[in-house]
């Protein structure tokens, strides 16, 4: 049995290219989600239409332009001009100016500021209209005549776990639960898969191995493969993004373990029901992959989803793993907080386990 | 020529007969365009907040009745300690905790200065300065209400008035913007996986010597590989704006014959990579991993899920290789705004040498002879 | 004696790395004639076929296959050879007549073409009932004789055959040797790599190799009787025995 574990190791590392893959891809995402992906506000494209070009319209312009939110694409000259700066694509907000803009604002005490956005992406929309309403408004306070209202109720905001808003903190947990997933389930279904399509399954199943030897040799590296990978995640982000780590480091490896094992037993119940690599391969990407990227809270927050889709997330294991890791890792919280999620990636495992068992003995039979 | 035409039937055939092609095709795509495009947002509803009320005054009910007349809040729970609050904040069962402290009602009605506090759970960056702004704003406006009936002046106007405008997307529907890009991520998903692993797969079985021994030339092979797949991505694309029109109320603004014309020279370059990955790659397992490493990658950048000019300048350079981000750009373009082909003319054409780039690359690195 | 030689090999070499898989092989085929390449496993059989039928380069020689140089005109070689891999190489999920359709049409067959050999392979085996079913679902030893069908359908002057006799019963073994004979009959010349030793006696003549270099060619019978044998398996033992002392 050694032996065979041995050889499936070698099977795997000896394959530079999936070896490349599976230590560069956490490397590789997790970099991209600390360093580039955002859905934060950045560079937004802007663009002017001042039908008074006079001291406030202009003072007012320098300063959206300052906030570091919007890069100035064009200064428009016409209205007939708006549809075509939007159908180029790389213009978010117009912001229209009316004419008269000082003089209004000076006799009549009001003067009007359109903020016209390309609302086909409606959640940068909504941002770059809050944050440019609060620069306008911020603008008015600074140079309203009536002076500050009377009563200022001043709010003491606290960010807790994440004071810097970090946008890595909301992802590592996710990447570290796809990435488990991919080796332990997507990966091991497939090597197992390929047995069965390559008929050296029941060549395997002759020999004197008992079955659960077969699949556990099958098993083991990527159990392994899984953790270092955990490991390679949890420790960029500690070191390059000082995400901390402010639960028991040993709690969170043994809820790792137990994911990964729960995941094989996913990975191994699909191989059970594939009879090609193809099946398995596409049977996991979407009865598992996709699933756990969209409906764990990995990227979105399950709370705005509508109700039928939080029902379909509360069967997504990652779901339950990702609430512990989070609570673990930024919120420092004992397994009292997370026993019933524990539970029941213990349950889903067990189950897993047995439907896998039937399955292989239906088969043999 | 007639080699190409026996390539293609033997290929339909093979791919019509294969019984896990067809739910690939129909069932799945509906399904994840379903799934994918309600749970695909940003948006906040439902903030759950725990109000810890100290004062028990009637201003202090009054903010709180502010934030349970918002449709973004959904008051949870009535504490009566901090501690309390932060229970529930640690246990993720809320986002977010009021705490309006005692003597509240006393300092907005004598000293005109009175606070609040207002924790979030922040683990979601992004989300938690949003529901800030929120919350901010609301506890803002009632200081406002209250500063006019406190002091009995008159409404107190905003002296700049701010009128905004939703172009293109009134409702400001998540769904619509989604949904094209979603589209997009299928098309892909066909295009780039399912072609490298079907050559792929004569590699494993070995089939390909017994074709690679034939007179046939590289060129007809794979048209033979590539053309079944490009044909079935157009179809798929076409399926799914049916479901987009009928299911999501969502129509092409622009031209779809045009639309049509991006997503073939689009199918060209995904068609490529998967043929790359196929040659150098031997096993399906392979081809599935590293297909899935680029893809993942592609769909991070390719300002599907996240605004594409919010990456620093580096990633954005990256970009220029990420063929996702051209299609979902110029989709989007089309489908929601009308844009024609003067619009995009410069990310079209880059889509056409991409293409050339990786077919070339692909039909360069086959090797019949090893 | 037909000068026009199905193959000629002048100094095949065919290394990886350090490693000689071909040393200098010199020898040639004519046309119609059965020729077998024996050795062990490992010995460069396999290699030097696969150079042959122009899946691979060699490292140097000069290689002329149905009157064609192999590097300098690999495409008309292989319009004139037929093959046959030693893991099985037909379409699982075609049915038989499609498997022949898709190759008869890559090499060139019209229709009506097509249409009659898979006809006559089919009688042949008298599988004729057998055209629509698929591949999968057609007992091993049938499958080997089809592979073989589909490497001659379009009559190629040399059709190369890479251990095709592999993991099949004695019965069938014979039964496909039954078919080689009939292609020679058509004057196709038959190039065929085999490690049963018994199948060396249906070949004409016989080349030996031993850690890729030729160690004997001959027909059996002279091989048999210059090595006091009684069968090519003693042959074969002797020679392997030579190589150790």
């Amino acid at each position: 049995m050694k032996g065979f574990i041995y050889k499936e190791f070698l099977h795997i590392f000896r394959d530079p290219r999936t070896m490349l893959i599976l230590f560069g891809m956490p490397i590789v995402q997790v970099l991209l989600f600390g360093f580039a992906i955002t859905n934060e506000i950045n560079n937004a494209g802007i663009a002017i239409l001042d039908e008074s070009k006079d001291e406030m319209s202009i003072a007012l312009t320098d300063k959206l332009l300052a906030s570091g939110y919007f890069t100035l694409k064009e200064n428009l000259r016409s209205r007939d001009e708006i549809e075509a700066v939007f159908r180029k694509g790389n213009t978010s907000l117009v912001v229209v100016f009316e004419p008269q803009f000082s003089s209004r604002f000076i006799r009549e005490g009001q003067a009007a500021v359109q903020l016209i956005a390309d609302a086909s992406d409606p959640n940068t929309a909504h941002l770059l209209s809050v944050f440019a309403s609060g620069i306008i408004r911020d603008f008015s306070g600074d140079i309203s005549i009536i002076n500050k209202p009377p009563l200022t109720i001043r709010i003491q905001t606290n960010m807790l776990y994440n004071p810097e808003l970090k946008g890595v903190f909301m992802f590592v947990p996710g990447t570290i639960t796809v990435l488990l997933m991919l080796i332990s389930a997507m990966m091991t279904s497939i090597s197992i898969a390929k047995e069965k399509e390559m008929g050296t399954m029941e060549v395997l199943l002759v020999s004197p191995l008992k079955t659960w030897q077969i699949v556990s040799g099958k098993v083991v590296p990527y159990i392994l493969l899984s953790f270092i990978n955990a490991l390679i995640i949890l420790l960029l982000a500690y070191t390059v993004f000082a995400m901390p780590l402010r639960g028991s480091l040993l709690l969170l490896l043994a809820e790792s373990i137990l994911f990964i094992v729960m995941a094989l037993t996913m990975g191994i119940f699909i191989s059970t029901i594939s009879n090609t690599q193809q099946q398995a391969m596409l049977l996991s990407m979407f009865a598992l992959m996709l699933p756990t990227i969209l409906l764990s809270g990995f990227i979105f927050p399950v709370e705005n989803m509508p109700d039928a889709l939080q029902y379909l997330s509360h069967v997504m294991p990652s779901k339950w793993f990702i609430v512990i890791i989070k609570q673990i890792m930024l919120k420092g919280l004992g397994i009292t907080y997370f026993w019933k999620e524990t539970l029941i990636l213990a349950l889903m495992t067990a189950f897993f386990l047995i439907m896998s068992i039937r399955k292989f003995n239906v088969r043999l039979s | 020529m007639t080699r190409i035409l026996y390539i293609l039937q033997k290929e339909f055939i093979q791919v019509l007969r294969d019984k896990s092609m067809l739910p690939m095709i129909l069932f799945i795509p509906v399904l994840q365009l379903l799934i994918l495009s309600y749970t695909a947002t940003f948006e906040i509803r439902n903030i759950r907040l725990v109000v810890c009320d100290l004062d028990h005054s009637s201003e202090s009910r009054e903010l709180a009745g502010k934030f349970k007349g918002s449709s973004f809040y959904n008051i949870v729970n009535y504490v009566q300690s901090y501690d309390e609050g932060a229970e529930w904040l640690k246990k993720g069962t809320a986002e977010q905790l009021l705490v309006i402290e005692p003597g509240f009602a006393k300092n907005i009605i004598h000293t005109g200065d009175a606070s609040v506090l207002l924790t979030t759970d922040a683990i979601n960056g992004s989300a938690a300065s949003l529901m800030n702004a929120y919350g901010t704003s609301i506890i803002n406006q009632f200081g406002r209400e209250m500063a006019v009936t406190a002091t009995g002046s008159a409404q107190l106007r905003e002296a700049l008035r701010i009128e905004p405008q939703f172009w293109y997307n009134p409702e400001l529907d998540y769904k619509t913007y989604m949904v094209p890009g979603i589209l997009v991520l299928l098309v892909t998903i066909i295009g780039m996986f399912l072609s490298a692993m079907n050559v792929v797969r004569e590699k494993e079985t070995g089939t390909i010597e017994q074709i690679n021994v034939t007179p046939i030339r590289k060129y007809q092979f794979m048209t033979g590989k590539l053309l079944p797949f490009w044909i079935i991505a157009l179809f798929e694309l076409a399926f799914g704006l049916l479901i987009a029109r009928v299911v999501f109320g969502i129509a092409v603004a622009g031209s779809i014959p045009l639309l049509f014309a991006v997503a073939s020279v689009y199918l060209l370059v995904v068609l490529g990579f998967g043929l790359l990955v196929s040659t150098i790659t031997d096993t399906m397992q392979q081809a599935m991993f590293i297909s899935w490493f680029f893809m993942v990658i592609f769909i991070l950048m390719s300002g599907l899920f996240t605004p594409v000019e919010s990456m620093p300048d580096w990633a954005q350079w990256v970009n220029k290789a990420n063929p996702l981000a051209y299609f979902i750009k110029i989709n989007r373009m089309i489908m929601l705004k009308g844009s024609g082909f003067s619009d995009f003319s410069g990310l079209f054409f880059g889509l056409v040498f991409y293409a050339m780039l990786t077919l070339s690359l692909a039909v360069f690195r086959y090797r019949k002879t090893s | 004696m037909d000068q026009i030689q199905a193959i000629e090999v002048h100094n095949l070499v065919k290394k990886f790395g350090n490693f000689v898989a071909n040393d200098n092989l010199n020898f040639s085929v004519g046309q119609g004639e059965i020729f077998g390449f024996l050795g062990a496993n490992g010995a460069g059989k396999t290699t030097a076929m696969k150079i042959l039928c122009g899946l691979s380069k060699p490292t140097s020689g000069k290689i002329r296959v149905a009157g064609y140089d192999v590097t300098r005109q690999p495409d008309k070689v292989k319009k004139n050879i037929g093959y046959m891999s030693q893991r099985f190489s037909l379409y699982n999920d075609l049915t038989v007549k499609e498997n022949f359709r898709f190759f008869g049409g890559i090499y060139g067959l019209s229709s009506s073409e097509i249409k009659n050999r898979t006809v006559q392979l089919l009688d042949r085996l008298g599988l004729g009932n057998d055209s629509g079913k698929l591949l999968s679902s057609i007992p091993a030893g049938w499958k080997q004789k089809l592979a073989f069908s589909v490497a001659i359908m379009h009559q190629p002057r040399i059709v190369f055959l890479d251990e095709p006799t592999g993991g099949v019963d004695p019965i069938t073994r014979r039964q496909f040797w039954d078919l080689i004979y009939e292609a020679a009959a058509e004057g196709i010349t038959v190039f065929v790599t085999t490690h049963y030793m018994d199948e060396a006696e249906y070949c004409q003549r016989v080349c030996i190799m031993v850690d890729g270099r030729i160690d004997a060619l001959d027909t059996p019978g002279n091989l048999k009787t210059n090595h006091h044998a009684a069968n090519m398996h003693e042959v074969f033992l002797k020679l392997a025995r030579k190589k150790s002392t």
